[in-house]
């Protein structure tokens, strides 16, 4: 991968160094940390696409895997929980390839003390998602660690699903030209979460939108085979993924900021509390990125499926040798939309 | 969403920039600082500088709370928060602030100090109550915005007697900071930084009014528009700075008028003026000592105040040789004029306090702005 410049100026500090939490904030911190440290250790083919799942040719085709680990507070939210989470969010991972998922597993790592009422709820939700989405949790591993070792409850999910013949579908393959398009409203699930948060709670009507978006991108493969890029705006936002894409692919990207859909309730709580919808979780969008004279028609099959129904045109790919994701504004102005730099922490005044 | 879309209207927006064109003089430019970091973050954030005609130009002030703190005092916070039983509570901001050896509280508390964000002062009187074995101490910073909150904990603290609650002081004062920029040498002597007006601040000025602004527009012979946060206030404001330019008036006008009056929040200032008094100086980051610019709490709520429970350094250090921070603060430099913007200093590795807060100059224009000045080009 070539970055258009030097992403990290300053490299990660291994020796005094420690973790943070803008390490796990899905901004430029933790993209150093996959970049300098994991990526530069397990160095292969796979893994130095810099997906969210590895793909790989086995007898009788190619198939994706994928991992992800999910450490949600608090473990019910409105419209969801840790468990229908870790289910949605590894099926996603498969979906954005373009894959079939076929299995998941799923690791517990729970603390002492923690009730098993609680654990049941998480479980039966976890077993309900899975069904729904039609793809069986095969094997599981469970640990328990002592009290204060651990926040209740922390799951792993892994993925695997089958690639269908002729889908190829990366973050490096968005061309100047192409359209990029989002499958709905943005920042549904944050601002859900943000509402039950200790020291946070406020009074809303929004839920997740916590969801498996396998089904949508079947009927988008089926209507379009040849899409160049799926991802799932989670942490970090659509900002975020933006970036990610537009550095591997080396391509500048232009939004019109107008035509991201962003529902009342979002902008209202982001107001409040001094965040940017762009940067808000989701977990039921995805953001595909299609050659611009295919775009009508795959959006219309978002928008023929139940999870896309709000799906929206926001902007185009372009030469850019910065790889800068800018955006018109509501305005008429233009300006960057950057990666975050850390978690996004409200705002004082 | 009502009352925030009207103040976001692109087609006002447009028609006020059409009228802002066709008011200003060609033959000569309209320097304004907008001295609120909330201001800075508008103008960045919806790109309202495509909009200004290229006589008009924009100078950010020093008004974010967050990059004007000295390294000093964030070292002292760092200190606070190193002490046995302490648990410090501040602002999400200044969180990721770096002292002096690149360790941010952030940081601080990766390395295992009980380092909390907090959204109000509220929640941090509730910490003390919820961790009474704990010394809870409240990292207070902010214009005179954030002060009122701060004199209402220490007054409940008071009320409820709590032993383990304390605040480190470091509220600044906005007129202080504003007068320390119309004297610098730049502006008054040699004439390299041409200031021609002031965008007022925004929320400073629903709790201090428009009086303490009228010296500035005497005094100093400048018009002063205190101006909303949305970016249709912002347009306006800079119209009505043309217009009292081109009239060659120097008069305070009200552009937010409806959160702003002559005196203010008087409840509010008289809660302040019961809990604190003025320092005699105070370090700014980038404008060095100002006098009487800041607050310290007053004898009656000593027992409440961090920097008389604990012997807090108070150090001075000085910013990284290279940083450019000081001269942008007071309008002498733009961030790109800095040789460590974006090479070694980014928002994720601040090396000063322009870069620290999305309020900041260097911030905004990394993050929103910097493909004014990438260079190259695209095919739009």
């Amino acid at each position: 991968m070539t970055l258009p410049r030097r992403a990290h100026p300053r490299p990660l500090d291994i020796a005094a160094g420690r973790i943070d939490l803008s390490h796990g904030g899905g901004g430029r911190a933790m993209a150093q940390l996959v970049d300098e440290l994991f990526v530069a250790a397990f160095d292969n083919p796979a893994l130095n696409q810099r997906n969210d799942q590895g793909a790989f040719e086995v007898p009788g085709g190619r198939m994706v895997m994928t991992t992800d680990g999910y450490v949600i507070s608090p473990l019910f939210f409105p419209g969801g929980d840790i468990g229908s989470l870790a289910v949605h969010g590894t099926v996603n991972d498969v979906a954005m390839a373009g894959a079939v998922p076929l299995n998941l597993s799923a690791g517990f790592i729970i603390e002492e003390g923690f009730p098993l009422a609680d654990l049941k709820r998480i479980v039966d939700s976890m077993a309900r998602a899975a069904k729904e989405a039609g793809v069986p949790v095969v094997t599981g591993d469970t640990k328990v660690v002592e009290k204060g070792k651990g926040d209740g409850l922390f799951i792993t999910t892994a993925g695997i699903g089958l690639v269908p013949p002729g889908v190829s579908i990366s973050g490096d393959r968005a061309r100047p030209g192409d359209a990029i398009l989002v499958s709905g409203s943005l920042g549904d699930h944050g601002v859900a979460v943000m509402s039950k948060r200790e020291g946070l709670e406020f009074d809303t009507t929004l839920v997740s939108d916590s969801a498996a978006l396998h089904g949508l991108v079947a009927a988008m493969v089926a209507a379009v085979p040849d899409l160049h890029v799926l991802r799932d705006p989670t942490r970090g936002g659509l900002a975020a993924t933006l970036n990610e894409i537009a550095a591997q692919s080396g391509v500048g990207m232009l939004l019109h900021e107008t035509a991201i859909p962003v529902k009342p309730e979002v902008r209202g709580a982001c107001e409040l509390l001094g965040l940017d919808p762009l940067y808000v979780a989701n977990e039921g969008k995805l953001i595909c990125i299609c050659d611009g004279a295919d775009a009508g028609l795959v959006l219309a099959a978002m928008r023929a499926h139940p999870l896309g129904r709000d799906a929206a045109l926001i902007g185009h790919c372009r030469t850019d040798a910065h790889a800068f994701v800018q955006m018109e504004t509501a305005l008429g102005g233009q300006r960057v939309v950057d990666w975050l730099a850390g978690e996004q922490l409200p705002r004082i005044c | 969403m009502k009352y925030i879309d009207e103040y976001r209207d692109a087609a006002l927006a447009r028609s006020l920039a059409a009228a802002i064109a066709a008011e200003a003089d060609p033959a000569r430019t309209y320097h304004f600082m907008e001295f609120c970091g909330g201001h800075t973050h508008a103008i960045s954030r919806y790109g309202l500088e495509d909009l200004l005609p290229a006589g008009v130009r924009m100078i950010h002030g020093p008004g974010c709370p967050v990059c004007v703190l000295p390294v000093g005092r964030i070292d002292a916070a760092l200190w606070l928060a190193r002490q046995e039983g302490v648990t410090l509570c501040t602002y999400g901001d200044m969180l990721r602030v770096p002292g002096s050896k690149r360790v941010s509280l952030l940081k601080a508390k990766a390395e295992g100090c009980d380092v909390r964000m907090v959204y109000s002062t509220a929640d941090a009187l509730k910490l003390a109550q919820a961790l009474p074995e704990r010394q809870v101490v409240f990292f207070a910073i902010g214009f005179e915005t954030t002060t009122p909150p701060t004199a209402v904990a220490l007054k409940q603290a008071q009320a409820l007697g709590l032993a383990n609650f304390s605040v480190f002081c470091n509220h600044v004062l906005t007129p202080s900071a504003i007068a320390q920029i119309l004297d610098s040498p730049e502006v008054r002597q040699l004439g390299t930084v041409r200031l021609d007006g002031f965008i007022g601040p925004a929320h400073v000025s629903t709790v201090i009014g428009s009086a303490p602004y009228e010296y500035f527009a005497e005094e100093y012979r400048k018009p002063v528009v205190i101006a909303g946060f949305e970016p249709l206030d912002v347009l306006q404001a800079i119209r009505m700075l043309v217009r009292q330019v081109n009239d060659g008036r120097f008069a305070v006008e009200n552009e937010f008028a409806r959160a702003v009056t002559r005196d203010g929040n008087t409840k509010a200032k008289a809660l302040v003026a019961e809990v604190f008094e003025l320092r005699k100086t105070f370090e700014w980051r980038g404008l060095g000592l100002v006098p009487y610019s800041a607050l310290r709490i007053k004898e009656a709520y000593a027992a409440f105040d961090a920097e008389r429970r604990w012997a807090v350094p108070q150090d001075s250090v000085a910013d990284n040789k290279a940083c450019d921070c000081g001269a942008i603060l007071r309008g002498v430099k733009k961030p790109t004029d800095c040789k460590l913007f974006g090479t070694v200093c980014t928002p994720e590795n601040p090396m000063g306090s322009c870069m620290v807060s999305a309020e900041g100059a260097c911030a905004a224009h990394w993050t929103y702005g910097r493909f004014r000045t990438a260079g190259g080009s695209n095919d739009g």
